[in-house]
């Protein structure tokens, strides 16, 4: 064989690699979306679930999974930022960054259920938060917390360095540079990652079982008041989310139409995290866009 | 006789354990060009970098000597850095505008010292444009991006940027050499014009360019200022031979 018919025969495999790839996924979308729509109305998107009959539905659980995603969101994100921050801008090459980075990197690498475990020891049991969207929202930041802050750190890393002299040279402080020359370049990379980091908190199931609980008890739509135990935005309340939802139908569901219920939820929670997908694409590529041509 | 706006005696930088510059005695004129001009490496960046303490930012430079800007000690360890960049601003040889509007681009040292009135930004935008030779070019656009510019428009606004906030010193590290020549004539030009009030010092790879638009031209070489004159009579009458030597192109 000559090089030519190498690279021809090479080229060959990848594509076919490639497309292979592509069709396990397009296959595994279809089957979850073709199951699982037909049972999606909208009353299966409002009504609570029911334990032992047919015809619940899965509103309070995808209430509790966007409420949860946003607690989560909401302390991850201010602590990221500075961590990628002080990362990418003020640490110096030293054994404490080493430090901080490798223990990031180990973070980052714990499956979610020790995360979970984790979860349960410390927020649940020590902290007495019990199983409570808290609990959930703490171990759902322990999960997302080391892969935003890599994310931050490397869109800010990959503004050029030229950017930062020239803010410099302009008589703007060190932080003044940062904040209005480097994150808003770094904007379009970081929105991105942390609508990705969103979808795959939104799916994750096993740092919940055991933090923000498996039961969803009944909320009262129109009590606000975050101190009252029925009011969808009380914090110190158990929340099973979509996610686990659909592991504990599959796992212990004894409704008659349990496997509808859970290809219905499947379908919405695969279409949610798609969505945030699409979203962090579009959004990221809008806003470079913007930022290097009209 | 022309007033001295910068001043510096025996300046010495060190990388770590390597001295880049080994002793430069050097002034600057008010409302000159002064053109640095020398081989790859000599230290020409370094030295203009000292001037607004760019160099500040690489760790484990070590500076002495005594560089002043008018009275004022520039390493004086009371000097507020911030203010020092604004009276001495610098313009790089990349282009590196921001990726925000030309308006936006050229405002922004402005904004950010606190300038909100509208007529009056508007006016330094215009000035400043007009100043920098791209005015005409840009007037309609003001408010695209200025990433879609080319290279040597990009460059321009960057000068405007500097030119807003109204320094008394401009630093120009090889401002031209990633530009085309046309471009490159449109910035020399400019500088001439600019002469009258500003102090410009600029490093220059391009000897002809050093020649055509400078007052006072200083010859660098690996570390040391080996000659420093009046352009004209430096590129005549060379007083050393090691200028010789490089200005008749045989080395560097
Ligand atoms: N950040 C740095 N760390 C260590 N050495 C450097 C650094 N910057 C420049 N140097 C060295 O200092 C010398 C002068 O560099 P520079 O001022 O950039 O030269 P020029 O601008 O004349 O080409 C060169 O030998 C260069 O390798
Ligand atoms: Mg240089």
């Amino acid at each position: 064989m000559n090089a030519k018919q190498k690279d021809r025969l090479a080229t060959g495999v990848l594509y076919t690699i490639a497309v292979l790839i592509v069709l396990i996924l397009a296959s595994l979308l279809g089957y979850i979306l073709v199951q699982g729509l037909p049972h999606v109305s909208w009353h299966f998107l409002t009504s609570p679930a029911k334990a032992f009959e047919a015809g619940g539905g899965i509103g309070i659980q995808l209430f509790n999974s966007f409420y949860l995603l946003l607690l989560a969101m909401l302390i991850s994100v201010p602590i990221s930022l500075g961590a990628g921050i002080y990362l990418a801008e003020y640490a110096k090459a030293n054994r404490l960054t080493d430090i901080i980075r490798t223990a990031i990197e180990i973070l980052s690498s714990l499956p979610s259920v020790v995360v979970g475990l984790f979860g349960f020891l410390v927020f649940v049991l020590q902290f007495h938060f019990g199983f409570s969207i808290l609990s959930g929202a703490l171990a759902l930041t322990m999960f997302n917390l080391p892969l935003l802050t890599r994310n931050i750190e490397d869109s800010l890393r990959q503004v050029d360095f030229a950017q930062r002299e020239a803010g410099l040279a302009l008589g703007l402080s060190r932080w003044e540079t940062v904040i209005h020359v480097v994150i808003p370049e770094a904007l379009p990379g970081i929105i991105t990652g942390m609508i990705l980091g969103a979808g795959r908190v939104f799916g994750e199931a096993a740092a919940l079982i055991y933090t923000a609980g498996q039961s969803a008890p009944a909320l009262d739509f129109t009590d606000w008041n975050p101190l009252n135990i029925a009011s969808p935005l009380n914090i110190f309340r158990p929340a099973e989310t979509l996610a686990v939802h659909i592991w504990k139908i599959n796992s212990e569901g004894i409704q008659p139409d349990a496997a509808a219920v859970s290809a219905g939820a499947s379908a919405v929670l695969i279409l949610a995290v798609l969505l945030f997908n699409v979203l962090a694409r579009f959004l990221g590529q809008r806003l470079y866009k913007k930022m290097t041509a009209e | 006789m022309k007033t001295k706006v910068i001043t510096s005696k025996d300046v010495h930088l060190f990388y770590g354990n390597f001295e880049a510059l080994t002793g430069i005695d050097l002034d600057f004129n008010e409302h000159e060009i002064t053109a640095m001009i020398g081989p790859s490496g000599c230290g020409k960046s370094t030295y203009l970098r000292i001037l607004n303490r760019m160099n500040d930012l690489i760790p484990g430079v070590k500076i002495t000597g005594d560089i002043r800007l008018e009275d004022q000690d520039i390493y004086a360890p009371d000097t507020d850095v911030v203010a020092l960049r604004k009276r001495v601003g610098m313009v790089f040889q990349q282009p590196n505008p921001f990726p925000f509007s030309i308006y936006d681009n050229v405002v922004y040292g402005l904004r950010l010292a606190g300038v909100k009135d509208r007529t009056t930004l508007d006016a330094a935008v215009e000035t400043s444009l007009k100043q920098a030779a791209i005015w005409d070019e840009v007037k309609d656009k003001l408010h695209d991006s200025a990433l879609s510019l080319s290279g040597g428009q990009q460059q321009r606004v960057c000068i405007a940027r500097v030119l807003a906030v109204q320094p008394e010193v401009i630093l120009l590290d090889e401002p031209t050499s990633a530009l085309d020549p046309i471009s490159s004539t449109q910035i020399e030009n400019m500088l001439l014009e600019l002469r009258d009030q500003y102090t410009i010092i600029i490093v220059t790879h391009n000897m002809h360019q050093a020649s055509r638009i400078s007052d006072k031209t200083a010859f660098f070489l690996q570390g040391r200022l080996v000659e420093f004159d009046d352009t004209k009579k430096m590129f005549l009458t060379p007083k050393q031979k090691e200028t010789e030597d490089y200005l008749s192109g045989r080395f560097g």
